[in-house]
C-alpha cells in the first residue's frame, strides 16, 4: 500500500493539471484573436470626413484637425500632475474627476480625457507629451462650416454616446459621430472608415515594433463628398426672412423630390456646435423653450392643415365622382348641417364653384363637397377609408420616408378611426365635417403639405422628398427616383390648380396682393387654429399662418409650405414669404421689395412672449402687429423696469 | 570490454529518451521566451537561449562522467559528498553573491553557480545511505529524528539564505520515508496540520476549534467502540487549537508581507474589492499574466516564436520560473498536456525502476529523485496555472539555469546508472 502513495498522487496532481489546462485553454478560452488581445497596441487613423457641398457646388461643410488627449488609466504612471494640468488649463480637481470618470468607464480602454485642443495647446503639448505614460494624442477631424446657415439641415457630429458603442461596435468611446441632420442620416458615406494600425507592445508598454510585420494593419478609408440637394442661396434667404419668427419652410423640386430648402427658424450658426465650447453651447440651446431652435420646425411641427387641405378634398370629390367642374354651392356665409349646427365661412356670401371655391376658401363649398364624397357610400365608415386612402395617397398620415432621421406622421383619420372614436358606430359625414376644411382630425408636418404641393404640380404623382443630391458620383437611393402616384386621376388637377392660380390671379383671391410680375403661382393660404396650457387653462392663441404654393404653373419649378407660428391668417407672414422665396429661387433677385420689407419689419416676438408673461392678452385680429423696433423698445423697457425693481 | 558493453545496454533508455525530450521541448521554449523574436545565432552566449545551450552540451559531459563512475561509488562516499554539499551551503554565508533577495550563487568569473541545486542530490545520497545501514531502523524514533536531521541541515541552510522556494522541496523526502516505512501517524499527522492550517486561516481559529472538538469528540463517544480515558481526546482538541493560533501567530508575525499575501490571496482571505484589484495588479500580476498567456493559447496554440504575450515579455521571468507559461501560449492544450504527460511518465517510471531495485540504497535514492523531481513538477506548474501559491522553483529540465539543468541531471543520472548496476548488486 505504501508504495502506492506517491505513485497516486503523481497521476492525480497530472490529472489535474490537464484539467486545469482544459479549463484555462479550451473551455474558458475564446478563440484567439489578436484583435481582442491587450499584447497589441492599437492605434486608429481617422480619415477625413467627406465635404458637404450644396445643388450649386458650394461648399457648406469642410473639415478642421482636432486634437484630443486620450488616457489608458491602466497604462498611467506617476506623474508632475501640476505641470500637466496647466498645459491642459484644467484645474487639479478636473483631473481627478476626469480620470476617475476614464476609470470607471474601462482601465484598459481609451477615453477622451480632455477633447479638442486648441492648435496652440496642441503644439506645447505635444513636446512634452513623452513625459505622461497612458496618455497620447489622438487626431481627429472636426467640422468647420463654410457657412451660418442650414444648421437643422447639416445637423452635427459629436462623441458617441454609450448606446451608440453598443449597437455599432465600430465606434469606440471617444469617436465622433454623426448626431443630427446629414450627419447622421449619411454617416456612414461621410465618417468612411478608421485605419488600424497593430503593434507589438511589450509587458512596460512600449512598443516593440508591428505586429507581424503590418500584415494585418488597415488602411483608412476617406469618408466620401457629398451634394446635398439644399440651395444654400435660397435656404439663408429663407433664413432671413424668418427671422424674428418661429416656423419653418418647406421647398421641394416636384419634378425630383429634391428639397430645396428647409428653414427652421430660428435657427442658429452651426459653428456653435462645434470644438470645446459644443456642450455648453448645446445647452443653451437646448434650454430655450420658447423658440426651441433645435427642434426642426418644418419636420416635426404638427398642425392642423387649415384651408391648404381643401385642394385635396376638392381632388377626392371629383375623383370619386361625387361633383364635376360645373357644380356650384351658394354660400350664405355659413354652412348650415344637421339641423341647428353650422360652420361659418369667410368668403362673403355667393355662388360658389371649384375655382372661386378654392380662391376664396369657401367653406361652405368644402362642406358640401366632401359630405358628397362621404354620403357616397352608405356604410360611412367605408367612405370614410375610401376618402382617406386618397388623401394618404399624397404622402399624409404617416411618415414620408425622406432621408432624415427625424419626422412626424401626422393624422389622416379613416374610418376605424372614427369607429374607435364614437363606439356606437353613430358618426355621419356631418359629425367631422371640419376635416373638410382642414382642421378636425387632420394633422400634418409643413414637410407633408410642401410634398402635398408637389404632388398637385406634378398633376398627380410626387417623389420622396429627400436631401442627398449625389455621393461622390454615386446615384442616390432608388427610394428617392420611384415615383409615387396618387389615386387622383391627372384631368381632375387642371380645375384644382386653375383654382390656386386664382388664389393669385383673381381680385377676389385671399392672396391677389401677393402676385409676383411674370411668375404665374398657385397657391392656398391657410390659418390653423392653436391652444396652449396656462396654468391648466386650455387657452386659444392667434393663429398659425400657414401658406403652401407652387410655381410656375405649367412645368413647376418650385413648390412650397410654410408654417409661422401666431402669424394670423395664412396670407399675412407665410403668404408674403411664400412669393418672396418663389421669386428668389426662380429669378435670383427680389422685385417685390415692398414684401421683404413688411416681413423683415415685422416681428412676432411679442405674440411668443405672451403664454409665459403672465398677464391677460389677446389674439389674432385684436392682438396687432409690431415692428422690430417697437419689439426692442418694449424690451428695453421692461428690463429698465425689472433692473429699477431690482435695485 | 565485453562486460562494459553489457552494462552500458542496460540504462534505461525509456528515462533517458523522456529525459532529452523534455531538455530539449525545454529549450525550444526558453529561445522563445528570450528571444524577443529574432535570432542570429542559436549560440549567442549574450542570450539566455545561447547560454542554455552550453549549458546542455555541458550537461552531456556530465552524464559521461555521471555513468562512467563505479556505482558503488556513490554509496560509498554518500556521506562525503553530503559533507562538502553542506560546506558549499555555509560558504555562501561567507562569498555568496544575493540575487533577488536570496544569497545562493557563488559568483566564479562571469559564471554564477548554485550550490543548493546540488544538495538536493547530495542529500538524497546521503537520505539513502543512512536508512540503508543495516543499523539503522527507521521505525525507531531516535533514527527517525537523525533522518530527519539529514534534511533539516540543508533545508535549514536554504532558508537562512532566504530561498524559502527550495527549502520547500526538502518536504519531498517524506515520501521517501513513508515508502520505507515510518509509522502511518506522520501521514495522520501531516494532513492534520495541513487541514488545521488551511481551516484557521479561512475559517477563524474559533470555527476550527469547535469543528475540531465536534469531530474529536463524536469519534470517541460515538463510534469508539472501547471509550477509553476522557483526558485524550481533551489532549488532542487541546493540542490541535493550541496548533491553531501558532498557525495564526506565525502567519502574523513570522511571514514576510509578500507571503503573507500570496497565501491570502490563495485563500482569498481578502474580502475588500479595492484591495483585492490592487494585489491583483502587483503581487498577482505575474500569476495574471502567466495564467492569460496560457489560456490564449487555446487548443493548438499560436505556434513557436509567436507568441504575442511572450514576444512582449508580459510574463516577467518567464524563461525561469514561468516557463511553462511559453509552452501554454505558444503550443496550446495540447502542447501543455504532452508536457505533464512527459513529467508523469518519467516519474511513474523512475518509481518503477525504484522498486525493482533490489538494493535498498538505490530503491530509496530513486524513491528520492521521483519524490524531488515530482514536488518541482507541481509546485511549478501548479504555481503558473494559479492553482497554489507562488513559491519561485524551477521546472526540472525546463526552466533557464545552468546549476538547475546539472543539479537535476546529475540526480536524474545518478540513478540510472545506480539502475543499470542492480544486475551486478548480489
Amino acid at each position: 500500500m505504501r508504495k502506492l502513495l506517491l505513485l497516486s498522487i503523481i497521476v492525480l496532481v497530472g490529472l489535474t493539471f490537464i484539467a486545469r489546462l482544459f479549463y484555462l485553454q479550451v473551455y474558458t478560452s475564446k478563440t484567439y484573436d489578436f484583435k481582442d488581445d491587450n499584447a497589441i497596441r492599437k492605434v486608429f487613423y481617422y480619415p477625413k470626413r467627406g465635404y458637404v457641398y450644396d445643388r450649386n457646388g458650394k461648399l457648406l461643410v469642410a473639415n478642421q484637425p482636432s486634437y484630443d488627449v486620450m488616457v489608458i488609466p491602466r497604462e498611467v504612471e506617476s506623474l508632475d500632475t501640476l505641470e500637466f494640468c496647466s498645459l491642459l488649463k484644467i484645474t487639479k480637481e478636473d483631473f481627478i474627476k476626469k480620470y476617475d470618470r476614464a476609470y470607471t468607464y474601462s482601465p484598459r480602454l481609451p477615453s477622451p480625457f480632455v477633447p479638442q485642443l486648441s492648435k496652440k495647446d496642441y503644439a506645447v503639448l505635444q513636446e512634452k507629451m513623452w513625459k505622461y505614460k497612458g496618455f497620447y494624442i489622438q487626431k481627429r477631424s472636426l467640422r468647420d462650416y463654410q457657412t451660418t446657415i442650414g444648421a437643422n439641415v447639416l445637423g452635427y457630429i459629436a462623441e458617441v454616446n454609450q448606446g451608440e458603442i453598443d449597437k455599432d461596435p465600430y465606434y469606440q468611446m471617444g469617436d465622433l459621430i454623426g448626431k443630427q441632420g446629414i450627419e447622421t442620416s449619411y454617416e456612414k458615406e461621410l465618417r468612411g472608415e478608421k485605419g488600424i494600425k497593430y503593434i507589438q507592445k511589450d509587458r512596460f508598454n512600449r512598443d516593440i515594433g508591428p505586429f507581424q510585420d503590418g500584415k494585418e494593419d488597415i488602411i483608412p478609408t476617406p469618408g466620401k463628398d457629398i451634394t446635398v440637394s439644399i440651395d444654400a442661396e435660397l435656404q439663408a434667404y429663407g433664413e432671413l426672412l424668418m427671422q424674428n419668427k418661429v416656423g419653418g419652410i418647406v421647398a421641394i423640386e416636384p419634378s425630383s423630390g429634391e428639397i430645396l430648402s428647409l428653414v427652421s427658424a430660428p435657427s442658429y450658426n452651426p459653428n456653435l456646435l462645434v470644438g470645446r465650447e459644443r456642450s455648453r453651447n448645446y445647452t443653451k440651446l437646448y434650454n430655450d423653450s420658447i423658440h426651441l431652435p433645435l427642434i426642426d420646425k418644418g419636420l416635426l411641427r404638427m398642425h392642423e392643415p387649415g384651408s391648404p387641405f381643401k385642394a385635396l378634398v376638392a381632388l377626392t370629390a371629383l375623383q370619386e365622382n361625387v361633383v364635376d367642374e360645373r357644380f356650384t354651392v351658394r354660400c350664405t356665409g355659413a354652412y348650415n348641417y344637421g339641423g341647428r349646427r353650422s360652420m361659418g365661412c369667410h368668403c362673403g356670401t355667393g355662388t360658389r364653384n371649384i375655382f372661386n371655391g378654392i380662391s376664396e376658401s369657401c367653406n361652405s363649398y368644402f362642406a358640401t363637397l366632401y359630405r358628397k364624397t362621404i354620403d357616397k357610400y352608405d356604410d360611412a365608415s367605408h367612405a370614410m377609408d375610401v376618402w382617406s386612402s386618397h388623401i394618404k395617397s399624397f404622402g399624409l398620415g404617416d411618415y414620408l420616408g425622406y432621408d432624415l432621421t427625424i419626422g412626424k406622421k401626422g393624422n389622416i383619420p379613416d374610418g376605424a378611426y372614427y369607429d374607435r372614436m364614437y363606439p356606437d358606430f353613430r358618426w355621419r359625414a356631418t359629425t367631422n365635417i371640419s376635416n373638410s376644411i382642414g382642421q378636425g382630425e387632420v394633422l400634418v408636418t409643413p414637410i407633408q403639405l410642401a410634398n402635398m404641393m408637389a404632388a398637385i404640380a406634378n398633376r398627380g404623382y410626387y417623389y420622396t422628398p429627400h436631401i442627398i443630391k449625389s455621393i461622390e458620383g454615386q446615384p442616390i437611393d432608388k427610394k428617392y427616383t420611384t415615383k409615387h402616384e396618387t389615386t387622383i386621376d391627372k384631368q381632375h388637377f387642371e380645375p384644382v390648380i386653375q383654382g390656386l392660380f386664382d388664389v393669385y390671379d383673381k381680385p377676389d383671391g385671399t392672396a391677389h396682393f401677393l402676385q409676383v410680375p411674370d411668375i404665374e403661382i398657385c397657391g392656398k393660404t391657410g390659418t390653423a387654429e392653436n391652444f396652449t396650457i396656462i396654468d391648466g387653462v386650455k387657452t386659444q392663441l392667434t393663429d398659425h399662418s400657414i401658406f403652401v404654393a407652387f410655381a410656375p404653373k405649367e412645368n413647376p419649378k418650385i413648390a412650397l409650405a410654410i408654417l409661422v407660428e401666431n402669424g394670423y391668417f395664412g396670407a399675412r407672414f407665410a403668404g408674403r414669404i411664400a412669393s418672396l422665396m418663389i421669386e428668389k429661387y426662380l429669378k435670383g433677385n427680389i422685385t417685390r421689395t415692398d414684401l421683404e420689407r413688411w416681413v423683415m419689419s415685422y416681428t412676432l416676438e411679442h405674440e411668443y412672449d405672451k403664454p409665459t408673461s403672465g398677464k391677460p392678452f389677446k389674439i389674432n385680429a385684436n392682438s396687432g402687429l409690431m415692428t422690430v423696433e417697437e419689439y426692442e423698445r418694449r424690451k428695453k423697457a421692461e428690463n429698465d423696469i425689472t433692473q429699477t425693481d431690482l435695485q | 570490454m565485453s562486460l562494459n558493453r553489457t552494462r552500458n545496454f542496460k540504462f534505461d533508455w525509456i528515462t533517458i529518451i523522456l529525459f532529452l525530450l523534455l531538455v530539449g521541448f525545454g529549450w525550444l521554449n526558453i529561445v522563445s521566451a528570450s528571444s524577443s523574436g529574432e535570432i542570429t545565432s542559436y549560440l549567442d552566449m549574450s542570450q539566455p537561449y545561447g547560454k542554455q545551450m552550453v549549458f546542455i552540451l555541458f550537461t552531456f559531459v556530465l552524464i559521461i562522467l555521471v555513468l562512467s563512475i563505479e556505482a558503488k561509488f556513490f554509496e560509498r562516499f554518500a556521506s562525503i559528498i553530503y559533507l562538502v554539499s553542506m560546506l558549499s551551503l555555509i560558504g555562501l554565508f561567507l562569498f555568496g553573491k544575493t540575487v533577488n533577495g536570496a544569497t545562493s550563487w557563488y559568483g566564479i568569473g562571469g559564471f554564477t553557480i548554485q550550490p543548493s541545486e546540488f544538495a538536493k542530490f547530495a542529500t538524497a545520497l546521503a537520505v539513502a545511505k543512512y536508512i540503508s545501514d543495516l543499523q539503522t531502523n527507521i521505525k525507531n524514533v531516535k533514527d527517525q529524528l537523525k533522518t530527519a536531521l539529514i534534511i533539516f541541515v540543508p533545508a535549514f541552510l536554504i532558508l537562512l539564505q532566504n530561498d524559502a522556494g527550495s527549502t520547500i522541496v526538502y518536504a519531498a523526502f517524506f515520501f521517501v520515508f513513508y515508502r520505507e516505512g515510518i509509522p502511518q501517524i506522520y501521514l495522520l499527522l501531516l494532513l492534520s496540520i495541513i487541514l488545521l492550517s488551511v481551516s484557521a486561516l479561512k475559517f477563524s481559529v474559533l470555527i476550527t476549534a469547535i469543528i475540531i472538538a465536534v469531530l474529536i469528540f463524536g469519534h470517541h463517544f460515538f463510534l469508539k467502540k472501547k471509550r477509553g480515558n476522557i483526558l485524550q481526546p481533551i489532549f488532542i482538541t487541546v493540542a490541535c487549537i493550541i496548533f491553531s493560533l501558532g498557525v495564526h501567530l506565525f502567519y502574523n508575525n513570522i511571514l514576510q508581507s509578500h507571503q503573507q499575501d500570496r497565501i491570502s490571496l490563495w485563500l482569498r482571505l481578502e474580502k475588500d474589492p479595492e484591495k483585492l484589484e490592487q494585489m491583483k495588479r502587483t503581487i498577482l500580476y505575474n500569476l495574471n499574466e502567466s495564467e492569460k498567456a496560457i489560456s490564449s493559447g487555446g487548443v493548438t496554440g499560436k505556434g513557436f516564436m509567436e507568441g504575442t504575450r511572450t514576444i512582449g515579455k508580459f510574463v516577467p521571468e518567464q524563461h525561469t520560473d514561468y516557463i511553462f507559461s511559453t509552452v501554454g501560449e505558444e503550443w496550446g492544450f495540447l502542447g501543455s498536456s504532452f508536457v505533464v504527460i512527459l513529467f508523469v511518465l518519467l516519474l511513474i517510471r523512475i518509481l518503477h525502476l525504484a522498486e525493482l531495485q533490489k538494493s535498498q540504497f538505490s530503491r530509496i535514492y530513486g524513491y528520492s529523485v521521483a519524490s524531488i523531481l515530482f514536488l518541482h513538477f507541481m509546485i511549478n506548474i501548479g504555481m503558473v496555472m494559479g492553482l497554489i501559491p507562488t513559491i519561485g522553483i524551477p521546472l526540472p529540465f525546463f526552466s533557464y539555469g545552468g546549476s538547475g539543468l546539472w543539479g537535476f541531471t546529475i540526480l536524474l543520472f545518478v540513478f540510472i546508472k545506480l539502475d543499470s548496476n542492480r544486475i551486478n548488486e548480489w
